[in-house]
Order: structure tokens, then C-alpha cells, then sequence
């Protein structure tokens, strides 16, 4: 990295902070390898019971077992991938679902784009882990749901910024110069326009991502979302609290990696952010 | 005042809308509560006599607002698995779960109010730089996880507390206050990270504006500058999020009543998903949903008080 060659990650150096987001993306990148090591490896099957019970750490359980045998490490592994999945489709859903309806809304106005930001304050209102809970109580607790519910509870925050920028630049020139240029509509809200919102969009991202890591972990520690034997990372938590002291590791770890998922992503949006002087 | 009257109408337009797609949604999914209480075995009469005694017979704007009108008289209906009144199962739990989204809130306020302005004031210092990166971190850990660790270090080890030994606030109330002092720093810790953030920020920003200047020019040193001039343009922001972070930490705390074993709604509320038994799903949720909106209504009128230019418009 400290090459005088351009390497792919020089723009890392013109960051505003570098330090920190290099601190960010170790631990991003840490927790992707758990997630993306456990795909083709893992110590032991996540689900499988053996009589060694409550096995503090040692070699053959790197972070012992939990009260059914199972190996820790594995479930981690597991479901890191689960609470990962579900962050990730929750972030699609919702940025998907949500810069389309902000697009339009923006683009056209009119009564129509009262109405939907309306609905938007609306939603946005409640609480994210609220609406996912009514969702599967409607339609059923499952991880798809949770992923839905999720999905749709972002919407709204992906709506106001992009339908904010979309009403800011719809009057530039740029804008006018491709309608002129016969331009249908379609092609100026996706083609030209588009491309120009993608810093609002990023920055809008990497919050609702970690908002979605933890809403996940909270419903999924309800018992709501992945269902046993099946391992999410806020549902071993939940299960192993009672044998916090026999087992500190069956918490600590699934929580620390919730911890690191986190952190991974907000400290690369820190290094993001221009520095800034006091008052002093 | 005239902002005041818009908006309060605009808030019972919401609560209508919210009640009716909370009760269209839950009466098109619950199928035949006649059903559900007496079981598939009952006799066509049983069923039928049952059904007339719940009204399911009329039509569901009538059914809706009839049970508006219940909801509003504190009566929302009868529990499926129960058999009981839904209020007589909810109203001893409200108060406690209220409590600690109430006592939560105090202490994001007294936590991260001192904290934001202190930051805002010495940003790019030893001590703000500190701050920054612990408040990352903090704001990183889900409160149920940060409340196992709490009731480990101020239960087990310091034994300030027992884990586990909730205490009634019909029994004694300093006790359950002192019990709901650690969840209610589990669910506060992020969220007063994000006020001390937020509050930095929005201080940063006013502090770079003209009237600052113009403020420093007429002989103010920098508190006088800032808790005369930044302060009040800084807090409009601020409380937008405040309320925002009261509904969350009620929906929070469902998570955390679950840590500290604390009979609030969570466990109801949950164990009613479980079971289907929607008439106490409904109320529940319904009435957080009361809750969340009443709090937007006074976040509105507090925002015009701040800012009483918003009147005019």
C-alpha cells in the first residue's frame, strides 16, 4: 500500500481519514472470511449434538460447545452468514424498492409525490423491529419474512434522500439538455440521472446496513427469523445466556462478531468524513 | 396556533389510518375466532351463538369501528388463548415497559447532551478524537447484548443488583427503579452515542455560519457564542432525532425486557405472535402505535416552539 505505484487501493490514502477506514475495512473483511470461510469449511456441522456439553474452549472447540454439544464456532460461522444474508437482502429490498419510489416521487411531483411521502413519514415512524414484528405475525415468522419486513421498514430512508436529490437536480442543466435531446423519461430518471445520486445512496447504505445487522440480531435474539435448530447469531445469544458463566464464549462470540459486523462498516464511513475543528 | 391545530388533525388522520390497517390486517389473516376459542369439535350451534356474541356476524366497517370505539374506552377485545379481556392482560405490563423507555430516555439526554456539546466545542482534540471512536464502537453493540454483559459486571461481580430479582412497582418503588437502572443503560448506551454525535455534528455545522461570526464580533467569547447563539439552532435536529429514538427504545425495549427477565409487554406480545392470538397482538401493538404518534405530535409542537417561523406557513 505504501508503494509509489498507483495500486487499487491508493484512493484509500486521499481518503479524509484514512486510519480509520483501513481499521474498518480489516474488520469487514475479517468477518467476510468467517461468512465466506464457513461456506465450503466449517470444524463441525452447526446443527450436529454431541454428548460434550458446556465444553469451555480447547482445541477441539475453538469456542467450546453449547448446552446440546454443538460446536460454537461452526454456529458462529453459520450464522454470521444468516444475519449477513438477511442484512444484505434487507439493504436490496430496501434501496431497490426504496430509490425507485424516490426517483419517481421526485421526478414527477405533484400530488402523487405528496401522497407517497406521506405514507413515507408514516412508515418511518415506526420502529423497524415494530413493523417486522407485525409483518410475521401476519404472515408467518420465517427468515425470508424477517428479510421482507426489514426491506420494507428502510424503504422510507432510502425514499427521502434520493427523492431530495432528484428534486434538486432535475432543474439542472444537464437534465434539460438530455430532455432536449428527445430524451424519454425513463432514460433521464435511470440513464442520466441516476448515476449522480450514488454518494447520498453509499453513505445511506452503510448505515441502513448496520441498522439492518442490528434489527436482525435483536428479533432473530425474540426468537423471531431462523428457526432452531438453525443458527442466527442473536438467537444463540439469547439461548446461551443462561450458561453465560459456565460458557462465556457461547455469548461473546456470536455477540462480538454482531459487534465487529457493525463496526467494520461504520468505521469505514468515518474515515469517509472530512476531519473537523472546534469552536476553539 | 395554527400549526398546532394542523398538525394534531393530521395526527388523528394517522392514528384513524394506522387502526384501520392494523385491524383490517389482522381480521383478514384470523380466520374464524369462533373457531380458534371453542375448537373444531364444537357443534355448528355453539360456533354460531359465539360468533353473534363476538359480532363477527356484521359487517367489518361496522366490526372496525366498534372495536375503535372499545379501544378508545380502554376495552380492546377478548384474548383467543386466554379467554380473558385483553386489557385485564396488558394493563399491569404497560406502566412497566413505559417506565423503562421513560427512564431510558432521561439518561440519553443526560448522557449524551454533555457529551455532544463538550465534543462540538473541543472537536479535533485528544479527548473528542477518544470520544469518537468509543462512541463507534458503542453504538456498534445491540443493547441484549450489552445488557448480558451489564447484569454480569454490575450483577455478578460488583453485586449491585440481582439479575433476575425484578422487583413490582406495586411492592416498592425505589426498588423497581434500582432494577430498571441497568436495562435502562443497555438500551440508552447507543443511543446516547448517537445524540453526542448528532449533536457535535449539528454544533460543527451552525459554528461555520454567518451569524456566528457576526455573534463572536460583538464580543462574545465562544460559550457565550455557543450556548446563546449555536445551542437553540443546533437542537432542531436534535429533537427530530429525540423522538425518533423514544419509539425506538420502546420497541427496544421489547428486546431487553427479555435480558432482565422484566414482565412488561415483551413477553405477551410474544408469546401472542406465537400463539395467534391476535385480538392481543392488535391491542399491543395498536397501542405503541398511540404512543409513537402522540410522541411525533409533541416532538411537532416543540420543534414550532423552537422555531416559531414554522406558525406562519
Amino acid at each position: 500500500m505504501e508503494k509509489k505505484r498507483t495500486s487499487p487501493l491508493a484512493f484509500i490514502d486521499r481518503l479524509p481519514n484514512p486510519g480509520l477506514f483501513r481499521m474498518g475495512a480489516l474488520i469487514t473483511l475479517a468477518v467476510v472470511l468467517l461468512v465466506v470461510v464457513g461456506l465450503v469449511w466449517m470444524p463441525y456441522e452447526p446443527t450436529a449434538m454431541s454428548p460434550d456439553r458446556m465444553q469451555g474452549i480447547s482445541a477441539a472447540h475453538l469456542l467450546g460447545t453449547d448446552k446440546m454439544g454443538r460446536d460454537i464456532l461452526s454456529r458462529v460461522m453459520y450464522g454470521s452468514r444468516v444475519t449477513l444474508m438477511v442484512a444484505l437482502g434487507t439493504m436490496a429490498i430496501g434501496a431497490g424498492l426504496g430509490v425507485l419510489i424516490g426517483a419517481f416521487a421526485g421526478f414527477y411531483g405533484g400530488v402523487l409525490d405528496e401522497i407517497v411521502m406521506r405514507v413515507m413519514d408514516g412508515l418511518f415512524a415506526f420502529p423497524n423491529v415494530l413493523l417486522a414484528l407485525v409483518f410475521v405475525s401476519i404472515f408467518g415468522s420465517s427468515t425470508t419474512h424477517v428479510m421482507w419486513a426489514l426491506g420494507i421498514a428502510f424503504i422510507p430512508s432510502f425514499t427521502r434522500v434520493v427523492r431530495s436529490e432528484y428534486v434538486r437536480i432535475k432543474h439542472l442543466d444537464y437534465v434539460k439538455n438530455a430532455r432536449l435531446q428527445g430524451a424519454s423519461n425513463a432514460r433521464v430518471i435511470f440513464v442520466h440521472m441516476l448515476p449522480n445520486v450514488r454518494g447520498v445512496l453509499l453513505s445511506n447504505l452503510m448505515i441502513g446496513f448496520n441498522n439492518a445487522v442490528l434489527a436482525e440480531a435483536g428479533l432473530s435474539f425474540l426468537g423471531i427469523g431462523s428457526q432452531p435448530p438453525f443458527a442466527s447469531l442473536g438467537q444463540m445469544i439469547s439461548e446461551a445466556q443462561e450458561i453465560f458463566f459456565t460458557v462465556p464464549s457461547a455469548v461473546l462470540g456470536p455477540g462480538i462478531v454482531i459487534v465487529l459486523m457493525v463496526l467494520g462498516f461504520s468505521l469505514m464511513g468515518e474515515g469517509l468524513r472530512p476531519a473537523t475543528k472546534g469552536l476553539d | 396556533m395554527r400549526y398546532v391545530l394542523k398538525k394534531t388533525a393530521t395526527t388523528l388522520i394517522t392514528l384513524a389510518v394506522v387502526s384501520l390497517l392494523l385491524f383490517v390486517a389482522f381480521s383478514l389473516i384470523s380466520g374464524d375466532p369462533a373457531t380458534r376459542m371453542l375448537g373444531t369439535g364444537a357443534t355448528p350451534e355453539r360456533l354460531e351463538a359465539l360468533r353473534e356474541e363476538l359480532g363477527l356476524n356484521e359487517a367489518l366497517p361496522i366490526r372496525y369501528v366498534k372495536w375503535l370505539v372499545s379501544f378508545v374506552q380502554g376495552d380492546p377485545g377478548i384474548s383467543y388463548v386466554y379467554k380473558q379481556p385483553v386489557a385485564s392482560l396488558l394493563s399491569a405490563k404497560v406502566p412497566v415497559t413505559l417506565s423503562l423507555t421513560i427512564m431510558s430516555f432521561v439518561l440519553v439526554c443526560t448522557i449524551g447532551f454533555p457529551l455532544g456539546i463538550y465534543t462540538g466545542k473541543y472537536a479535533g482534540s485528544a479527548l473528542d478524537r477518544a470520544v469518537m471512536v468509543l462512541n463507534q464502537v458503542i453504538m456498534a453493540v445491540p443493547p441484549f447484548f450489552s445488557g448480558i454483559l451489564i447484569s454480569w459486571v454490575f450483577g455478578m461481580v460488583l453485586h449491585l443488583f440481582a439479575p433476575g430479582g425484578y422487583v413490582s412497582y406495586t411492592a416498592s418503588i425505589p426498588g423497581f427503579l434500582g432494577y430498571l437502572i441497568f436495562p435502562a443503560i443497555a438500551i440508552a448506551l447507543p443511543r446516547a452515542a448517537q445524540l453526542a454525535k448528532l449533536l457535535r455534528g449539528t454544533i460543527l455545522e451552525e459554528a461555520g455560519k454567518n451569524y456566528t461570526r457576526t455573534a463572536y464580533s460583538r464580543g462574545n467569547d465562544t460559550n457565550g457564542v455557543l450556548f446563546g447563539h449555536i445551542i437553540k439552532n443546533a437542537l432542531l435536529p436534535v429533537l427530530t432525532f429525540l423522538g425518533m429514538c423514544f419509539s425506538n427504545m420502546l420497541a427496544g425495549s421489547l428486546v431487553v425486557e427479555r435480558v432482565f427477565n422484566i414482565p412488561g409487554i415483551s413477553n405477551t406480545l410474544l408469546a401472542s405472535i406465537g400463539n395467534r392470538d391476535y385480538p392481543v397482538v392488535l391491542a399491543a401493538v395498536m397501542w405503541i402505535a398511540v404512543f409513537i404518534i402522540v410522541t411525533n405530535l409533541i416532538v411537532d409542537i416543540l420543534y414550532m416552539v423552537l422555531d416559531p417561523r414554522i406558525d406562519g406557513e
